[in-house]
This record gives structure tokens, sequence and C-alpha cells, in this order.
């Protein structure tokens, strides 16, 4: 497929003997929403960090427009504009939201190297940390320790972390779990609303959420990709259904 | 702005400028200098200890490498004592730079024993390079020249080295609370995130090594200077492990509580050589471990953390409260990040 901006080619993870992800091919087109489905266990997450650098593949390669990025170093991953987003929720519990997006805005910048300076200078961000936080819902509480937030009110923090990177390629692992139908809907539009300029590659149990999202679904089986297209063909793809979506859609 | 940063604890601050002050006239003034080199060291070893989740167990190179290029310099040069101890802190500082280089990328236990196996070599080498160093017999007839004043009077050369240490404990508080030390903390406290956030993690903890041993440099040469010779242990194992000992106790990622350490147990052993005790070791481990067992956050962070909780309110920065748990306060090795479901 031309004009993918994230390509993976033959990529398998190995941990112990164990394929957890088994010769994955995956092209994301420029621009577009991605769906990545499949069971518990079928591979979703650590396909994520072999794309974010987090986990070395035991083979293949990952290409990011002109660049190589198998093997790099999840930083560099993140500088050269993929940013992610954790299943399990990954924050700093002392630190409050606010605190968190300036340090986020303030990662490509070089101020995080003066020692000699007074932390308030990291202020210089917060104007845009509030706009972020605004965006997700979260200006309210941008104050109390991120230990302390509601699961819900974490999981866009996660969000509004990935966003303040401004990145091209927008990696979400599960950004609905656990979430109340309200907080679901909110998360959609927001995805809608970031989509523009940039892909985004999420992980997605909610069909729903898919549907109304994704340009195109990838599933994932036992770490394979076990079908490849469009929403509306996926849905109907006899394999998937067993494999997946019809225990899904009794889940949801 | 200085003064109103100042002004935001100014208690502690004033009673410790105070007692930094008045302490070599409380005691012995030896004994004194010995307790401000300490407290330094102990604050430096902090910084990556409690605030980078770096536990070093190989600090003496740098507190002994201070020292013994210090007193190098003041005795083959003649400069002013001031010259010789930032000589010996510059040393520290080009020293970490490989060390820091070779294993800042280790975690947990695997840090510590290569910090510790590093600082062996540089022992090592201290001893057979007998005729620079003086080998077991350190380096003697250490000068404290100050151009021309008399400094012979550990009374005096309290008061004159105080700057310095003063210094040294702005930096490192400064450090703490700068963007780079929001870092630090950042990756303290949760190693993943920091990279997924772009930071190059090890680049820093680099950094905090460098800048760590820098300011246990300065510490070193001047107890160097202050007892007129570089002794051997200084670069021993020991001597690492009695620093640790002393943020441990006080509590680790308060910075005061290094100090306190310090006090302690620089006391304590001066006192058990003045009654010509036998085994200090013993006495100060048992000690040790008592507290450590009955004040888990070590005597400063409990007292903190008791005011704490009395009082129901959130401290002052984020990072001034010690890690929960483990030196290593990377919670997820970079394998397996992200948890299997
Ligand atoms: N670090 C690891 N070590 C060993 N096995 C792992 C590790 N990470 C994931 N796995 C295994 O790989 C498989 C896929 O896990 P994961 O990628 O988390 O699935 P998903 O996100 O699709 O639910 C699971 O069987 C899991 O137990
Ligand atoms: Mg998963």
């Amino acid at each position: 497929m031309d004009g993918a901006v994230l390509r993976a080619q033959g990529l398998a993870k190995e941990f112990r003997g164990f394929r957890a992800v088994d010769g994955v091919d995956l092209a994301v087109a420029e621009g577009s929403v991605h769906a990545l489905v499949g069971p518990n266990g079928a591979g979703k997450t650590t396909l994520f960090n072999l794309l974010t650098g987090f986990l070395k593949p035991s083979a293949g390669s990952i290409r990011l427009g002109e660049h190589d990025l198998t093997g790099r170093r999840p930083e560099h991953v993140a500088r050269l504009g993929v940013a992610r987003s954790f299943q399990i929720t990954s924050l700093f519990p002392q630190m409050t939201p606010r605190e968190h997006v300036e340090l986020a805005l303030a990662s490509p910048t070089g101020l995080t190297w003066r020692f000699w300076r007074s932390h308030r200078t990291l202020d210089r961000h917060a104007a845009r940390a509030m706009e972020l936080l605004d965006q997700v819902g979260l200006a309210a509480h941008a104050a109390i320790p991120a230990g302390t937030l509601a699961y819900g009110h974490k999981r866009a923090l996660e969000l509004a972390l990935a966003l303040a990177l401004d990145p091209r390629v927008l990696l979400l692992d599960e950004p609905t779990a656990g979430m109340g139908v309200e907080d679901v809907e909110r998360t959609v539009e927001l995805v809608r609303k970031v989509r523009a300029g940039r892909t985004v590659v999420m992980v997605e149990h909610n069909m729903t959420v898919v549907a109304s999202l994704a340009d195109r679904v990838t599933v994932l089986q036992s770490g394979r990709v076990l079908a490849e297209g469009p929403y509306a063909e996926i849905r109907h793809d006899p394999r998937v259904i067993s494999a997946y979506l019809g225990d899904a859609d009794a889940v949801h | 702005m200085i003064l109103s940063r100042l002004a935001a604890r100014p208690i502690l601050l004033v009673a410790g400028l105070f007692l930094a002050l008045v302490l070599p006239w409380m005691i012995y003034p030896p004994v004194a200098m010995d307790i401000a080199c300490w407290a330094l060291f102990a604050c430096a070893l902090d910084l990556l200890l409690g605030f980078t989740g770096l536990l070093s167990f190989g600090h003496a190179a740098f507190w002994g490498g201070g020292a013994y290029v210090a007193g190098l310099v003041a005795v083959h040069s003649g400069l002013p004592f001031p010259v010789a101890v930032l000589a010996g802190a510059a040393f520290a500082a080009v020293l970490a730079v490989p060390i820091g280089y070779l294993s800042v990328r280790l975690r947990g236990i695997y840090f510590a024993m290569v910090t510790l196996a590093f600082a062996q070599m540089v022992y090592f080498l201290v001893n057979q390079w007998r005729d620079l160093t003086g080998g077991e017999n350190g380096l003697q007839g250490v000068p404290r020249e100050l151009f021309g004043l008399d400094l012979s009077d550990s009374f005096v050369y309290y008061y004159v080295a105080l700057p310095l240490v003063l210094a040294g404990f702005v930096a490192v508080w400064r450090i703490v609370r700068s963007p780079f030390g929001r870092v630090l903390m950042s990756i303290r406290d949760n190693t993943a995130r920091a990279q997924a956030l772009g930071y190059p993690v090890d680049r820093y903890k680099l950094l905090a090594f460098v800048l760590s041993a820098c300011l246990s440099g300065l510490a070193g040469g001047l107890f160097a200077i202050g007892h007129g010779f570089a002794s051997l242990e200084s670069v021993y194992w020991t001597t690492s492990g009695q620093a640790v000992m002393m943020v441990v106790l006080g509590g680790i990622g308060t910075l005061w509580g290094g100090v306190l350490g310090a006090a302690l147990v620089v006391e304590l052993n001066d006192y058990l050589v003045t009654a010509g005790f036998e085994g200090i070791g013993i006495v100060t481990g048992t000690i040790f471990v008592l507290i450590v067992l009955v004040f888990r956050r070590g005597i400063w962070g409990t007292a903190r953390h008791l005011l704490e909780t009395r009082s129901g309110g959130r401290g002052a920065s984020p990072g001034d409260r010690p890690p929960g748990g483990a030196p290593d306060g990377s919670p997820a090795p970079t394998e397996g990040v992200g948890s299997p479901v």
C-alpha cells in the first residue's frame, strides 16, 4: 500500500520460545484511523511496544515515512513523531496533570537540561498545557496529584500527554477501556477532533467506537494478522466473527 | 526572586544556617568540619539515590578522588586551597563520565555492583601508584594555603571552608528544583513514561551522576585539606557504604536527612573513638539496622511524614517526598512494558 506512514514488515517478538507477535505486516495509511482488534492475548500491546521501541523485535522491520525505526530506543521513536498512550495507566503519581503536560511539552525544547534554572521556568508551557487539559476535560483537575485522579481522568491525562507531543502518528492502547458511556463518547469526539493532520492507530474492543472512527481495521489473533480491511468488510468475515467479533459483541 | 523562595521554608533554612555557623563553638572544630564535609557528600549522593532512583555503591571513588587530587594540587602547586579543592571536584566529574556512561543503563542492584567494582578499581590504582599517592600511608603533608593566612587552627579553617560547603548545598538544592531535576524525578517514578515523552533517560542519569560525583569530590577535597592528608580509606568501599548509610538513616530523597544522618554518624564515630571503643562498625551497624527497621523513611523522612499526615496538607513540590519502596525507582523494566493482559 502506498502512502503508508507507518509500516511493519514480518514483525515478530518471541518471549522465551513463545511468539507473542508472529510475522505481522502492517501498513497504516497517512491520515487514517486504523483500528487494531483481537481477543486478549492476541499480541496487540506487544505490537505497540515493538512499534514504539519499548521492545526490540526478534525479527522484522518498522518504518516511519523515510525513517527506519527498527531497534530504536523509545525516546528516539517519540522524537521522530510516534506518541503512545499506555493500556495500563502510566503516570507520575505525585505530579499534577498540569506538571505532566508541561513536562511533555518541554521534552523537545532542551529546557530540561538546565539544572541551574528554577523549575518554575517550566511555567512557560502552562498556557498550552491548560489548553490541552481543557481539550480532554481535565482543566478542573489540573492542580491535584495525578495519583488521586479518578480512573477516567487518568485515562484522559494519558491522552493529553500523547497529544502534547504533537505526534505524526498517535498510538492509543485501549483509550476507552473501563470508561462509562459518557467518557467513551467524549473520547470518540476527541479522537475525531485530533485526527486532523495526523494518523491514529488504536487498540479498541468497543465495536461501536471502531465502527464510528476507523477507516481500516486489522484483526490480530495469536500474534498473527487474521484479516485486514475496512470495518464494513471485516465485520462480515466469517473467520473474524468466529474468532472475535462474535464474543466481543456479546461482551459489549 | 531568591529571597521569596527562601522565605518559603525560612525557619528550617535559618535554623540550619545558624547551626552551621555555631557548630565549631558547640563541638570540637575538626569534628564540625567532618560533619560539614560528610553532610555535603550525603546530599550529593541523595541527588542520585533519592531523586534519580540510582543506588551508587561507588561514590568513594569521587570523594576519595577529589581528596587525592585536591591534596596533590595543594602539595605540588602551592595554590590557594579553594583552587585545589575545585580541581578535585573537577577531577571527580571527569572520572564520573566513563564510569557513569558504562553503568547508568543498568538497573537496581546491577548498577550498585558495577559502580562498586569501578570504585574498587580506583582504590587498587591509588594503592599501587605509591610514588604519587603514598600508597597505604596516604598522601601526607597537605598544606592549607590561602594567600598567606594562617589556617592551621581548625576553628579558622572551618569558617574559611564553610562558604564552599554551603555553595555545594545550594547547588544540590538548585538541581533538585530545576527543570532538569523534574525530569530526574520523573525517571525515578516512571522510567517508561519519561521515555514515552521523548526523554533520553540514560543521558539524564549520566548528567545526574556526573553532578553528584562533582559535588562529592568537592566534599572530599575539603575533607582532605582539613585533615592535612588524603587517606587510602577515602577511596575504599567502606566510605561509599558510610555515605549510603547516612542518607538512608536520615531519609532518602529529603536532602536534610543526609545532613542529619551525617551529623549522627560522625558524632557517634567520634564518641566511640574517644571512648577508646573497639568494634565501632558493630555499634553503628546495629543502630543503622534498628533505625531503618523502625523508621522506614529514615529519621527526617519519618518526622516529615508525621507532620504532613497530621496537618493533612500536601507538602511543596512533587519530588519533595521520598520514592516509595525500592531505591531503584523504575517500576517497569524496558522488556515487557505495558503489561501482558
Ligand atoms: N514481557 C512479556 N513476557 C512474556 N510474555 C509476554 C510479555 N508481554 C506479553 N506477553 C504475552 O504475550 C501475549 C500477548 O500479550 P499482549 O500483547 O499484552 O496481548 P493483548 O494486548 O492483545 O491483549 C500474551 O500471551 C502475554 O502473556
Ligand atoms: Mg493489551
